[in-house]
């Protein structure tokens, strides 16, 4: 009984001070992570979705807030004069969540262009969804009327074949910002002006 | 005791270097190697681990219990990889991108619960940090060298930090691309081994 209650309690110390050290950590290099993200993926993303945009959406990036929502937006002027956003959700794909930033014209309401950035798919199978751009070219000039799920569920976007879970996690992080963009574009507008 | 200290901080750069003598923790040798940036990255990342695994273990090895040690080092070892993967992907994020997955793996790295059953539940905290030490730096050095090997003969230069090559092959140089990729690591450890036991024999 006594070597039961001593394992139990070694055990639970243990885990307990390695949440707390973990936890410490984390929050001490948050900051830090975040502009490393910044920096190496939304920053080359934010380049191929607007590859001539005339301002610079990196600099221009403001925070909305509405309907209990925060929202990191990154503001483009195209060439022709339009105006567009981009902004970042996340689903769920094999490994963990999964970032796609999505690129929407305010004017048309049309997808630019999405881009995967963090993840932790498989390499070769799930990671194909960011170096193989077959499947985010899919998204290319979509509306918002369009069903974000892969075929298979009736939706109208194709998946990656052996990386089912994947392309339903990109597919519910795109229906996700179909609903932050109807429910924050009003809010979006006004700040961009 | 400056004399084993020393010795049990050699032995892991000759006499038991891993993965040469010790032919353990092949997964990142095998994996990451594909450049001599990335096996040094990976080498001081698992030592980082080693070394702080090992003298947490060694000073905690009275306290914790027999029947759940290996439960306990996977906390200890877990945790030290979680810092070290948050703080790789906080200051050397290129490095974290490239390494990806095989960092958290170290977990499993049977090199460091190898030292930690081995050594460190049996010694105390000044020997198992020189062990960890050693271990970890012949760790780094065969990573390195197996690295070195595969980015001469696969790309035909060596990089570290930075875009310009420190090294490169003549003009005349032919890349031998198999090398950089996945079989070519195998081919490469097993010479590697073959050329360690060759002069190791007595």
């Amino acid at each position: 009984m006594r070597e039961m209650i001593s394992m139990i309690v070694v055990l639970t110390v243990l885990t307990a001070v390695s949440g707390g050290l973990l936890a410490a950590v984390q929050s001490g290099t948050e900051l830090q992570i975040e502009n490393q993200v910044l920096k190496f993926q939304k920053a080359p993303a934010i380049k191929d979705i607007f590859p001539d945009a005339t301002n610079d959406p990196l600099a221009e990036r403001f925070t909305v807030k509405a309907e209990d929502i925060e929202l990191q937006v990154f503001p483009g002027i195209l060439p022709d004069g339009s105006k567009a956003i981009i902004f970042e959700t996340k689903g769920v794909g094999f490994g963990g969540p999964i970032g796609l930033m999505l690129g929407i014209n305010l004017d048309t309401d049309k997808i630019i262009d999405v881009r995967v950035t963090t993840h932790a798919e498989t390499p070769g199978i799930g990671s194909r969804a960011k170096d193989d751009l077959a499947f985010v070219s899919q998204f290319s000039g979509l509306g918002f009327d369009t069903k974000f799920a892969i075929k298979s569920d009736s939706g109208d976007i194709d998946a990656m074949s052996g990386a089912t879970v994947t392309s339903k996690g990109l597919c519910v992080a795109a229906a996700q910002a179909k609903e932050i963009y109807q429910k924050l574009k009003p809010e979006i507008v006004k700040q961009m002006k | 005791m400056a004399q084993s200290i020393a010795k049990e901080f050699t032995k892991g750069l000759w006499a038991e270097i891993p993965p040469f003598r010790l032919v353990l923790g092949l997964c990142p040798t095998l994996a990451v190697t594909k450049s001599v940036e990335n096996g040094i990255g990976m080498g001081i990342a698992t030592t980082f681990v080693l070394v702080f695994s090992n003298l947490l273990i060694s000073l905690l090895r009275n306290v914790i219990p027999s029947k759940v040690r290996i439960a306990c080092y996977v906390v200890i070892i877990a945790t030290f990889v979680t810092i070290v993967e948050l703080l790789m992907q906080a200051y050397t994020y290129e490095l974290f991108l490239k390494l990806g997955i095989f960092i958290p793996l170290i977990v499993v790295n049977c090199i460091v619960l190898g030292r930690a059953e081995a050594f460190a539940s049996k010694n105390g905290p000044v020997l198992s940090v020189a062990d960890g030490l050693g271990i970890g730096l012949g760790f780094t050095l065969s990573l390195a060298a197996l690295g070195a090997v595969r980015e001469i003969l696969g790309n035909g230069t060596i990089t570290i930090w930075g875009g310009t090559p420190v090294f490169e092959m003549g003009a005349n140089f032919m890349p031998f691309q198999f090398m950089i990729e996945a079989p070519g690591a195998f081919v490469g450890l097993g010479l590697m081994l073959c050329l360690m036991n060759l002069i190791g024999k007595k």
